[in-house]
């Protein structure tokens, strides 16, 4: 009696233990912008395991994991800076660092999570664990006046790269030495940077422009090359069609030598040769591409649009460059994430207030989730992915 | 002369409200400013990459230039015409609601 007593007490003490132990490289985060919320769901079930709330505004938030894939940092528009832990499924950490903010990156070693801002225009740089503050760099041009910071991403050798909106500039911080970081400054690389994204490789960073035509690419194997102009085509050329809603350079993959941008102001998606950086291809499609993104694999590409065809999706066949299917997967499509092995696809439809997830074999829908105006959706296996 | 003034008074009075959209475009649109107004501008209108719109950001703007801006855009910026999506009407509500001046 009493060894079944001690039995049955080693049983209620190892279930109050705590709670299962469980990994996270299914995690992922579901923002619901308008209600500075999170929720946390996983990808092997397709299911929403809970929220997170108090996070501010998140309108065109976006998201960073650590590289053990526990943790998130949230870069949220009104310059707050959360760090959320996925397992527990609450805030981890909070700080204010700017008045306003648009998006950030993790280093190469994990150590640092970089924010870029708008107002006052600079990039703040702080410890990922404890979020103390590491650096601050004022976004100051050549033009003397403080920029916009937009397009923040990390790069090989622990250094960020991010462009300066109003003054045109690209700089790259190399932050090896975290307490003296080496800035160097690519000045009149072009009007308008709005976006940038660095290649998977890690070696590209490319910056579209808004103020012009072509791509301002710094090779960052040879960063004393300088910064060049490719795609020399790429932007609104003549009579674009008015741009409802930017596109983003997020997504980017190159399926062999093939890159996949969305074109500006125009109902196409541009294929690009890697190899030459000139532009060998378009492909029409159903509105103005927001979103070009390459299944893993590289074998289809999805496309979501701008008003007034944001309740489609497109999903493209990359040899033959030609549109396999077009879903409507809800009003107002935001965004859309692959599961790390590309099987499936999670796509936030805001006005629908749902997040779809289908199989990207069928292209049928397997799963369909409420969420509260959801934008953007990260998983946690962009940890291990520079750039993202 | 009486008749003229009445006619008037009433012009005045029939003006806003045939201008006024539809209730059920009033949902839309307050939903557009919200959520795609608020991509660049802001949820809470503070600014992004676009320029603030608050209320006090824009008090010292003309109703017309605001609504002209809306229509036309800003040549030269990321901000779009929205001629092709939006009507005259719907541009004076956005302009009366991001100035706080609509229910």
């Amino acid at each position: 009696m009493k060894r079944l007593m001690a039995l049955g007490l080693t049983v209620l003490l190892a279930a109050c233990a705590g709670p299962d132990l469980r990994g996270t490289g299914d995690l992922g985060l579901v923002v619901e912008r308008a209600d500075g919320r999170l929720q946390v769901v996983e990808t092997t079930g397709s299911t929403s395991l809970g929220t997170i709330a108090g996070l501010g505004d998140l309108s065109h938030a976006s998201v960073v994991f650590s590289r053990d894939e526990r943790f998130a940092f949230v870069f949220g528009r009104d310059g707050g800076l959360t760090k959320v832990d996925l397992l527990r499924r609450r805030i981890a950490g909070r700080v204010m660092q700017s008045g306003n903010s648009i998006g950030g990156a993790v280093s190469q070693d994990g150590s640092l999570v970089a924010v870029a801002n708008y107002t006052p225009g600079g990039v703040k740089v702080f410890d990922s664990r404890t979020l103390e503050q590491v650096a601050d760099i004022p976004a100051v041009g050549a033009d003397g006046k403080r920029s916009k910071v937009v397009g923040l991403e990390d790069a090989p050798g622990n250094r960020f790269v991010f462009s300066l909106y109003e003054a045109g500039e690209i700089w790259l911080a190399d932050f090896s030495d975290p307490k003296a970081p080496a800035v160097t400054k690519y000045p009149g690389i072009g009007n308008q940077p709005y976006d940038a994204l660095v290649t998977e490789d890690g070696r590209h960073y490319l910056a579209g422009l808004f103020g012009e035509d072509g791509i301002a690419m710094l090779d960052l194997w040879h960063p004393e090359a300088g910064v060049r102009r490719v795609l020399p085509n790429y932007g609104k050329g003549e009579q674009p069609l008015p741009v409802y809603k930017m596109p983003h350079l997020e997504g980017w993959g190159a399926s062999g030598r093939e890159a996949f941008l969305p074109a500006i102001g125009r109902h196409e998606v541009l294929v690009v040769d890697t190899a030459t950086w000139q532009e060998v291809g378009r492909i029409p499609v159903a509105g103005q591409p927001v979103f070009a993104m390459l299944q893993p694999g590289g074998r289809r590409l999805w496309v979501n649009f701008a008003l007034p065809d944001n309740d489609k999706v497109q999903v493209i066949d990359v040899p033959s460059r030609t549109v396999l299917a077009t879903l409507v997967p809800g009003k107002a499509v935001l965004h859309m994430e692959f599961t790390p092995r590309g099987e499936r696809v999670w796509i936030s439809a805001r006005d629908s207030d749902q997040v779809t997830v289908w199989d990207t074999a069928s292209l049928r829908k397997v799963a369909e989730l409420p969420a509260a105006k959801p934008s953007g959706i990260f998983f946690t296996a962009r940890a291990h992915r520079t750039g993202l | 002369m009486r008749g003229a003034v009445l006619m008037a008074a009433l012009a005045v009075l029939a003006l806003p409200a045939a201008a006024e959209p539809p209730a059920a475009r009033i949902g839309e649109l307050r939903e557009l400013v919200a959520q795609d107004c608020g991509s660049c501008h802001g949820m809470s209108r503070a600014g992004g990459l676009g320029a603030p719109l608050t209320a006090e950001a824009l008090a010292g703007i003309g109703d017309e230039a605001l609504e002209a801006t809306i229509l036309e855009g800003r040549p030269g910026t990321p901000m779009p015409p929205w001629r092709g999506l939006l009507n005259e009407a719907d541009a004076r509500w956005i302009v009366r609601h991001l100035k706080g001046e609509t229910p």
